[in-house]
């Protein structure tokens, strides 16, 4: 009974403190021992678990750098295998749509037969606006045929080999090419040269050519077949004393970005050498 | 043996030429790799075949070219004649005279060009010509002519070797 009391009476203290305690913390009486301690533990546990985790990473990561690695390097593999795909399909995408245009072209003017070609180079000589192409005499292509695209003329025929050709361009400085005019309704010479610019030349000082007019082979001399597309005409340049008229022409065909062209095969140049007159002695 | 070996290296480099250096042009003007080669070549002071090579590749590009036929042969036979001529004078600064001689011999083949085509009647404009298609190309062939130098100095190392006396 001696013994009961006290320990009665002790855990009625111990009670009563504890009530206190948590009262005392209720009342918000505590909160900076609260918070001394739980920034102590919260400290603690940082410090446990970020020791945890780098030697996890120690025993883990070689491992695992490892493997990414060798991922990564498929990976890469992978994506420039795929952009060379993708190169290549835009590649024979964009031929297949010169080709369609091409094959387009050749069904909307049936009265004349043609032979592709792709083009796999240029004159060595800077002076020179000439193309060389893959098929030669052993096609049937011969000196003189007119070559064209679906977006207009492009030279003619200068020189053949068995699976050669070599092409003078219109705008090559020696090219001279009959066209006309089809708002203006007359004929002019159109010439290249070394820039790779065309003009005009001989434009009677009496017609009235004005920018935006077509531009059409003539057909006059025989080299080239009438009413091929050459360009559009972009300024005129008219003075009173002088005999013709003169006009820059922008060419309907980027002479530079050409790959693919077509030969007229079946249209046969006329040879007006021997009806031009002689000097007689 | 060695001037066989122009046959195969002309027709590659015709080959680059005409495919692509012709295309990357600066104005209107570009690189003559056959020029800038037979240069390097002639310089190598054990080569004995630049003027076999200087033939091979004129009568290439004759043969590719609208040019009159006797141009690149002249041209790069005059430039043949200009290296051996600065490799005796300049043998202690090489690449200087590699530079003389892409300068002189390039524009040596293009005022040939020029005066023969006008002489068959193109009309070139002599102004524009220079401006235009000469100067450019003389800056691209002097682009060339360190690389190519050193290949053909590699190369005649390999064809020439030294020999070392006991």
């Amino acid at each position: 009974m001696k013994n009961k009391f006290p320990r009665a009476l002790q855990t009625i203290i111990i009670a009563l403190l504890a009530f206190g305690v948590v009262a005392l913390a209720l009342g918000g009486y505590l909160m900076s021992v609260t918070n001394l301690v739980t920034r102590s533990l919260v400290d603690a546990q940082t410090w446990i678990s970020t020791r945890y985790l780098a030697v996890v990473d120690f025993l883990t990561v070689p491992r695992d750098v490892a493997s990414m690695r060798q991922r990564n390097a498929e990976l890469e593999a992978e994506v420039a295998r795929l952009q060379t795909l993708v190169i290549e399909l835009q590649q024979q995408v964009t031929e297949t749509q010169i080709l369609s245009a091409l094959v387009d072209f050749a069904r909307a003017n049936p009265e004349n037969t043609y032979k592709a070609a792709t083009i796999i180079g240029r004159d060595p000589s800077p002076f020179l606006r000439y193309i060389l192409i893959n098929i030669g005499s052993n096609d049937g292509i011969l000196r003189g045929m007119p070559v064209v695209t679906y977006q207009g003329l492009v030279g003619r025929i200068d020189a053949v080999t068995s699976d050669a050709a070599r092409i003078q361009l219109v705008t090559d400085s020696a090219s001279v090419v009959n066209i006309s005019l089809k708002n203006a309704k007359t004929e002019a010479m159109l010439v290249g040269s070394i820039t790779g610019d065309l003009s005009l030349d001989m434009i009677s000082q009496d017609v009235t050519v004005q920018p935006g007019d077509m531009v059409l082979t003539s057909g006059l001399g025989g080299d080239y077949p009438a009413n091929i597309m050459v360009g559009q005409v972009i300024s005129v340049r008219k003075l009173d004393y002088e005999l013709f008229q003169q006009a820059t022409v922008q060419p309907s065909v980027n002479y530079d970005q050409l790959q693919f062209v077509l030969v007229i095969i079946n249209f046969k140049p006329v040879e007006i050498a021997p009806l031009l007159p002689t000097e007689s002695p | 043996m060695v001037t066989l070996l122009a046959f195969p290296l002309f027709l590659l480099a015709m080959m680059l030429q005409t495919a692509i250096i012709s295309r990357v042009t600066l104005l209107n003007g570009c690189a003559d790799l056959i020029l800038v080669i037979l240069a390097g070549w002639a310089l190598q002071e054990r080569v004995k075949t630049a003027w076999q090579w200087a033939l091979v590749g004129g009568a290439l590009f004759s043969f590719i070219s609208r040019v009159p036929w006797f141009v690149p042969l002249v041209g790069y036979l005059a430039t043949v004649a200009l290296a051996r001529l600065f490799q005796r004078h300049f043998w202690q600064a090489p690449l200087l005279a590699m530079f003389a001689v892409c300068f002189f011999g390039t524009l040596a083949m293009h005022f040939l060009s020029f005066f023969s085509l006008r002489l068959i009647g193109n009309p070139l404009p002599i102004a524009a010509s220079f401006n235009l298609i000469i100067l450019p190309s003389v800056l691209l062939n002097l682009l060339l002519a360190i690389p190519i130098f050193f290949g053909m100095r590699d190369l005649a190392n390999w064809l020439y070797p030294k020999v070392v006396e006991a």
